[in-house]
């Protein structure tokens, strides 16, 4: 698979959305060499704010300015974007449901070598608990191109996690995004991996395996996290019998969790989660570290055996 | 909840509508005090305190400084007045419904079930109000965010930020202290509400925050000293603010926690309780 880094198509992004919106208003917090806002920066100096290294004040001027008219997007590391400023998101974004884009890069561990105090692993179970947030996670540079212009056209807080690393391309160029809604990437009887990010191209690769091994297997990608797309969810689990949810995440709060209290409620079958468990990482290269804390397309196959297995004593 | 699509200007007044002489002003803020006790009172909760401290600004602002119109509460051209300090939002209603904003009647339901008086400020239920508040140290962060967007749209809008001292504990407060001398928001006019007491004791017990002016000169602002309780210098304080160039003003004003009502000054105790009905009634014979 090709691959691209879905933080440079963010930065991209922006400044076209730039070009046709001048209501879109950029910040960031000192991070925008890396979170790849300096393309905005530099096309439209007027409307970009390095706000230091102040999220909490850099998320209330956010508010500021969203109050007052302005699609605002706010760039950070996942890390710092979630658990350094969360009760300014809940005060000034949630509860007011200003129109706000929180875009945070470096998500996970495939941060890497920067080590535990980078790696965002709880973003998602912060973010999806709040009231009026929309939470995106592109599977790939294209997908992410996609989210982020539908987050500028869609009045609202967002959260959407982009990653540091080069991910593979699991879309064409003809992709069509649609917030809310599951994408059917495989269709098949035997379980459903239903993945997010970038254990997407995990997923499809899993898959592959299964095949050869005589399981067929449905993989749905579900970029938006929340709103959950409910019935992709039902639907896969009548069709298969069976899902393994995989994610860069610990194991609570996150697609997991969310996916299992679906199905428990209109549809339970037997569950098997592919995640980061109970713990933080170290540092490391992306790769290793996926190895090491049992997030490859590997894991996701045995994972995928054994809750076929319970699918089958059942 | 509000529909918060900004209205354009025509037709809306280009001052303070109101514009009470000084006698009329300390006539109104006793009305407005008289109205925080009667609201906590009837609540049964609240922080008594922190909105009688803050009632001579307030007043001031609503009455004679601001340009606002209580009939078109999204006016873009509107000046801007945010609470950071989210608890002393008795004061703010009590002005929002005196100024028209909604009716005086409602005052009454403060804090009740369904009401759109929460008891921290909330923008998406109440007219008049811009900053959910409650959480301290955010609002003067906010308050940069909107003033920003007023030389973005080159709009001559002022932002007013009331913060209080206590919430000057708060890390993001300085965060935010440093970030509107860097973007030289001279739209921009804090008032610090110093009434020296926290929800626990005194400011200099707790937590030391003097010496208070020459930290936030040292932070690039321009620095205005005042008595809270003084009209005239509050009315100075803020002409003189109008005058500054390329740098956000701060006034700080001493105040007495409390004041008005001689059982709540300069004491803690009502900070974050509710006057008895006893006390409420001491307190409005007080406040004729």
């Amino acid at each position: 698979m090709a691959g691209a880094s879905t933080r440079e198509t963010y930065g991209k992004t922006l400044v076209e959305l730039g070009k046709q919106n001048k209501d879109i208003i950029v910040l960031d917090a000192d991070l925008s060499p890396s979170t790849m806002t300096r393309f905005f920066a530099r096309e439209f100096p007027d409307r970009f704010f390095d706000c230091g290294l102040e999220e909490q004040n850099m998320v209330g001027i956010a508010a500021g300015l969203a109050a007052s008219g302005k699609t605002v997007f706010a760039s950070t590391f996942a890390i710092f974007a979630s658990c350094r400023c969360f009760d300014q998101v809940r005060m000034c974004l949630s509860q007011t449901g200003l129109n706000v884009k929180i875009v945070a890069t470096h998500g996970g561990i495939t941060v890497g070598e920067d080590g535990t105090s980078h790696q965002a692993i709880e973003d998602l179970a912060l973010y999806c608990s709040l009231p009026g947030f929309t939470v995106v996670i592109p599977a790939d540079a294209i997908e992410a191109a996609e989210a982020v212009k539908l987050a500028a056209a869609t009045y609202g807080p967002f959260y959407i996690r982009l990653g540091r690393a080069v991910t593979p391309l699991v879309y064409s160029e003809s992709y069509q995004f649609s917030l809310g809604k599951a994408v059917s990437m495989r269709q098949g009887k035997d379980a459903t991996i239903i993945a997010t990010g970038i254990m997407v191209a995990k997923a499809l690769e899993a898959s592959d395996t299964l095949a050869k091994q005589g399981i067929d297997c449905s993989v749905i990608n579900i970029h938006t996290l929340k709103p959950l797309d409910e019935e992709a969810i039902v639907k896969a689990a009548s069709e298969t019998g069976a899902i393994v949810v995989a994610e860069e995440h610990l194991a609570h709060g996150g697609l997991g969790s969310r996916v299992a209290q679906v199905a428990a409620r209109k549809k339970p079958v037997p569950m098997g989660f592919v995640n980061l468990g109970d713990r933080y990482a170290l540092s490391g290269k992306a790769e290793e570290l996926l190895q090491r804390y049992g997030l490859t397309a590997g894991d996701i196959v045995e994972a995928v055996r054994a809750v076929i297995k319970r699918k089958q004593e059942s | 909840m509000l529909n918060r699509t900004e209205t354009s200007s025509e037709g809306t007044p280009p001052s303070n509508k109101f514009d009470l002489s000084v006698p009329e002003l300390k006539g109104m803020a006793k009305k407005l005090r008289r109205h925080v006790i009667t609201m906590i009172a009837t609540a049964g909760s609240g922080h008594p305190g922190g909105s009688l401290s803050a009632a001579d600004i307030v007043t001031a602002l609503y009455f004679k400084v601001m340009r606002h119109d209580p009939q078109n509460p999204q006016w873009q051209d509107r000046d801007r007045f945010i609470l950071s300090k989210g608890h002393a939002a008795p004061i703010l209603y009590a002005a929002l419904a005196e100024s028209g904003y909604f009716p005086v009647a409602e005052l009454s339901t403060l804090r009740k079930l369904d009401s759109r008086l929460q008891g921290h400020t909330d923008r998406n239920l109440t007219p008049g109000v811009e900053m959910s508040a409650g959480s301290l140290g955010m609002g003067l962060s906010f308050s940069i965010g909107v003033a920003l967007a007023a030389k973005l749209d080159h709009r001559d809008y002022k932002t007013y930020v009331l913060l209080s001292d206590g919430e000057c504990d708060e890390g993001q407060t300085w965060e935010a202290a440093l970030s509107a001398a860097q973007f030289k928001l001279d739209n921009l006019v804090a008032i610090v509400d110093f009434n020296k007491i926290q929800l626990s004791g005194w400011t200099r017990d707790i937590m030391n925050l003097e010496p208070f002016a020459p930290k936030w000169q040292a932070f690039g602002w321009h620095t205005i000293e005042i008595d809270g309780h003084d009209f005239d210098q509050i009315l100075a304080a803020f002409q003189k603010a109008e005058k500054v160039k390329a740098k956000p003003t701060i006034i700080i004003a001493q105040t007495v926690k409390g004041k008005g009502v001689s059982f709540m000054e300069n004491t803690a105790a009502f900070h974050g309780k509710a006057p008895s009905p006893e006390e409420a009634e001491r307190a409005l014979k007080e406040l004729e």
